[in-house]
């Protein structure tokens, strides 16, 4: 194999960057989950990359629980957002001012 | 030294990922997160993980991609070309992204992850399989119930009771 673990190591890195400024800058509800789903991918990758290193099929195994996981958060923070949207018209979340139902 | 084959996977994975979040209309963003979802299930197949690549592309550009982009024709027209930020704060999280690429990167090249190669042979996808029946199996239980909990939390969150009413009158 040509790759070392640390060029997946950098690419992750990046990853991890690009999902925290999405998280700090955007306020836009969807966008802020898009930068979630690319801080998880971020660490998944990490998993599988340890995993092909050591070798061990733990890591992989962790990351198909993590894929299964942020489904099912992607699912409820979907859900959350359309609720918050019905309410206030506006994906905006500084708009969110209260969320009593 | 890298290959050709994950330098076009890194910049295509990375562009996406800044695409997803920097691209003025929320579907193309959404389009570009399905790329860059898709980039990071070529890294796992070029780590010789098959099955865990399969499963990305089922669970993130199949599904969640899907899901994403419903949600974003659901929402008003104008919301999803609006682009409300404030130029201080995104500079900010620039400088926040240079330095947490920067201080980690550096802290990772240092260390002695550099030198770490391997010869042995990739694991067995069906290895996973049997650690997922043995070892795992109540994490596996606890997961299904967690996916199905969710699921049904999502119905129940975004269920219209104005519309239900409607339907049980008629």
């Amino acid at each position: 194999m040509s790759n070392e673990l640390i060029d997946f190591f950098i690419v992750s890195i990046a990853l991890l960057g690009i999902g925290i400024y999405g998280l700090s800058v955007k306020r836009n509800a969807i966008r802020m989950l898009f930068a979630v789903e690319i801080i998880i991918n971020a660490a998944n990758l990490n998993l599988v990359a340890f995993a092909r290193f050591l070798p061990h099929s733990g890591g992989q195994t962790l990351a198909l629980f993590s894929i299964a996981i942020a489904a099912a958060e992607v699912a409820v923070g979907l859900a959350l957002i359309i609720v918050a949207y019905r309410m206030y018209k506006n994906v905006d979340i500084a708009e969110f001012r209260s969320l009593k139902g | 030294m890298v290959d050709a084959t994950f330098l076009a996977l890194s910049v295509l994975t990375i562009g996406s990922a800044i695409a997803a979040l920097e691209l003025r209309s929320l579907i193309y963003g959404s389009i570009a997160l399905m790329g860059a979802l898709a980039g990071v299930a070529g890294f796992f197949l070029l780590l010789d993980s098959p099955f865990v690549a399969m499963f990305q592309i089922a669970v993130y550009v199949g599904s969640i991609a899907v899901l994403i982009l419903f949600t974003v024709m659901l929402v008003r027209r104008e919301l999803i070309f609006i682009k409300v930020e404030d130029p201080k704060r995104r500079y900010a999280g620039i400088g926040l992204m240079l330095v947490l690429m920067v201080g980690l990167g550096s802290l990772i090249i240092d260390s002695g992850l550099k030198s770490v190669t391997t010869d042995e042979p990739p694991v067995d996808f069906r290895l996973i399989g049997e650690d997922f029946l043995t070892y795992y199996w109540p994490a596996l239980v606890l997961m299904a119930l967690i996916l199905a909990g969710s699921v049904t939390g999502a119905l129940v969150l975004a269920r219209r009771e104005d519309v239900a009413d409607e339907q049980r009158t008629d």
